[in-house]
């Protein structure tokens, strides 16, 4: 096993980790308005498949996407920034906790309309298909995404066209309050792609290593054979659905059995069997994890609110189309490897 | 100058853009094989080939989004909806993704995307295929709302909005496509935001689009025999309005009326008359005056539909009571 590979898993996930305790001390704090759905417990999914693409392709998630972000972009500051609603957010204060974006390194946004970000994600895929270029998108959403209609136009769309797309599907179990089997005729979300047809894998999605691996394929396969896939993770939030959700639907034994199957916890165990790291060494990695989540704090606390004047900028992009022929950018035409 | 029809003059405004810009697609239901299912499209699968017409399933919310998703990274989709009340289903895509990925995100994308199609009522087409929307998207911030009265306007206002780097919400007329009208061999565009005028006159202004602007054109044929001179101003686009060129008008003539196909509560009829009252107060010599469809869904009977839509007859009655005649 690499143990470079198993570190910055490790990293990621800590770092995550730290970033939603701290969100979530900032938000009874007063810092953090509006909603804020905290990811702890669900790490190993997104670092896991995030860790298992290439840096050009694209990422779609959903407004639980602190970790997304994290996981691809890195930036704790423009992070912890955002929730703020300061300037120096990663999307200038205009989206919050629900709306990161890092288009630049294809971060496509956290989406607030369940199943909305379905067909959007197929359309990307389209586009890079389009253009034969190589690259896969993933799109993560939560199990409660399964009844709604744009989930399925998406993914039969997906299937029609073969796009390259890895859906993930984050199972942890609870749409808001209401519990998998009173909203779900099915066990497994996975099952569904069998009518479109699509392929489907079901993984531990506690276990980041399986994560990894499964989306690894998935993405080789989205990407060789342009065709999506479906990979549900089994998983389960710790906290709420949101700060203002104390849980009451779940029993405290309950909540407790899943935390045994902590993510972070799972992996440190599988670093100390292979004797990859000591504890200490852990240990330094969980401190340098709080120091820099403490120092974005402390960024986004000094960091300015947006001005009143920029209210009505970026409503409408300003260029003006012109007659003129004005040079029209020819679509690169990279082969779709291994097509 | 050549006549087009305003069919031909739509797909001759996608044919020139698909030709000049290979980022520009065009998607929906029924746009290619069977040509499109008003024929707008007619031809252009044998042209540019089934990578850029892309025939649809019925899946509005599904085609939307991917039209939405392609534009978010570079392409400059054209998503046809077989008409505009089968938008509603994809509402949510146009409203909540379309028109804010691009301020969320703050101003990290651009939705170059058009959504273009037929809006309002055609023939006894009854409640859930004559509805017009154009209020519906002209309500929200980051869309762009185009409904073109004549060919030429068709023409020019379709490439624009290609070209633009805004979601478009384009509204066509099912009733407009067989209509001739001279279109240029050259090539122009239309600003969005800039209206026109259709007539001039000195008496009454009368503020309308899409196709009632032939019903204003005829009442103003009309009332041209009893000596009054009506003038009348096409904004072209909803959203952005051109609130000027109205303002002007209404200033010179001191007389307002609005004729609107859609239904009175809340319809751009009502922001157009707030604006005038506000913009002209002290030029009116009259309350502005609304001409609607009636408040009720589209009933099937032709003499029923025939009595919700504004007529020649209605709008001569308008402009007869901001002139206080009879």
């Amino acid at each position: 096993m690499d143990r470079d590979l198993m570190f910055s898993l490790y990293r990621d996930m800590i770092r995550i980790r730290r970033f939603e305790e701290e969100a979530a001390r900032s938000y009874t704090r007063g810092k953090i308005g509006g909603f804020l759905h905290l990811y702890i417990g669900e790490e190993a999914v997104a670092v896991g498949a995030i860790s298992a693409i290439e840096p050009t392709d694209y990422i779609l998630a959903t407004y639980r996407e602190h970790a997304h972000y994290l996981a691809r972009v890195g930036d704790t500051k423009a992070a912890m920034a955002e929730l703020f609603g300061k300037a120096t957010g990663c999307s200038k204060g205009r989206g919050g906790s629900m709306h990161f974006f890092d288009v630049h390194r294809r971060f496509m946004g956290g989406h607030a309309i369940v199943g909305g970000h379905v067909p959007i994600a197929a359309g990307i895929a389209f586009a890079s298909k389009y253009r034969g270029e190589p690259d896969v998108t993933l799109c993560f959403f939560g199990e409660g995404t399964a009844n709604m209609g744009a989930f399925h136009e998406g993914m039969a769309l997906a299937t029609l066209w073969k796009l390259p797309v890895v859906f993930i599907c984050e199972n942890n179990l609870y749409s808001m309050g209401t519990p998998l089997y009173r909203t779900l005729a099915v066990e497994d979300v996975a099952v569904r792609a069998k009518g479109y047809p699509m392929a489907q894998e079901i993984v531990n999605g506690d276990d980041v290593l399986e994560v990894r691996e499964a989306v690894r394929r998935a993405a080789k396969r989205a990407r060789t054979e342009s065709l999506p896939i479906l990979v549900e993770a089994k998983t389960y939030r710790f906290r709420g659905h949101s700060m203002s959700d104390p849980a009451k639907y779940r029993t405290k034994e309950e909540v407790e059995e899943w935390m045994k199957r902590d993510p972070i916890r799972i992996l440190a165990e599988r670093i100390y069997e292979l004797g990859v790291a000591t504890e200490a060494q852990l240990k330094a990695i969980d401190d340098e994890a709080k120091q820099e989540v403490a120092e974005a704090v402390k960024f986004a606390d000094e960091s300015p609110f947006p001005d009143p004047a920029t209210l009505y900028d970026d409503v409408y992009s300003e260029a003006e189309p012109q007659l003129e022929e004005e040079k029209v950018v020819p679509l690169p035409r990279r082969a779709r490897a291994g097509a | 100058m050549r006549e087009l029809t305003y069919r031909e003059a739509l797909r001759e405004a996608m044919a020139e853009e698909m030709e000049r810009d290979e980022r520009v697609f065009l998607m929906g239901e029924e746009v290619g094989h069977y040509n499109g299912a008003y024929k707008v499209s007619e031809g252009l699968l044998d042209r540019f080939g089934e990578r850029r017409v892309v025939d649809t399933p019925i899946a509005e919310t599904g085609f939307a989004g991917v039209g939405i998703g392609a534009a978010m990274v570079g392409l400059r989709p054209i998503i046809e909806f077989m008409t505009w009340n089968f938008s509603l289903c994809a509402f949510d895509q146009l409203v909540n993704n379309a028109a804010k990925l691009r301020y969320m995100s703050g101003g990290q994308v651009s939705l170059p995307i058009v959504f273009r199609g037929p809006g309002g009522a055609a023939h006894q087409l009854a409640a859930q295929h004559s509805q017009v929307v154009e209020n519906l998207y002209a309500y929200v911030p980051g869309l762009k709302v185009v409904t073109p009265a004549t060919p030429y306007d068709a023409k020019g206002l379709l490439k624009s909005a290609i070209r633009d780097d805004n979601p478009i919400v384009f509204i066509e007329s099912e009733v407009l496509y067989g209509r001739k009208g001279q279109v240029p061999e050259e090539e122009y565009m239309i600003p969005l935001g800039k209206g026109d005028v259709k007539r001039e006159g000195k008496d009454v202004t009368v503020i309308a689009w899409s196709k009632m602007v032939s019903v204003a054109l005829d009442a103003a044929t009309e009332l041209a025999k009893n000596g009054i001179e009506v003038e009348v101003i096409d904004p072209r686009t909803i959203r952005p309005l051109d609130e000027a060129l109205i303002l002007r008008s209404v200033k010179k003539t001191n007389r307002c009326v609005i004729v609107e196909e859609g239904w009175p509560f809340a319809g751009a009829g009502a922001e157009i008359s707030y604006r005038v009252t506000s913009g002209a107060f002290d030029y009116l010599d009259a309350p502005v005056v609304r001409v609607t469809g009636e408040d009720v869904p589209m009933p099937y009977a032709k003499n029923l539909e025939h009595q919700v839509l504004p007529s020649v007859e209605k709008v001569v009655a308008a402009v007869k009571s901001v002139l206080y005649r009879s």
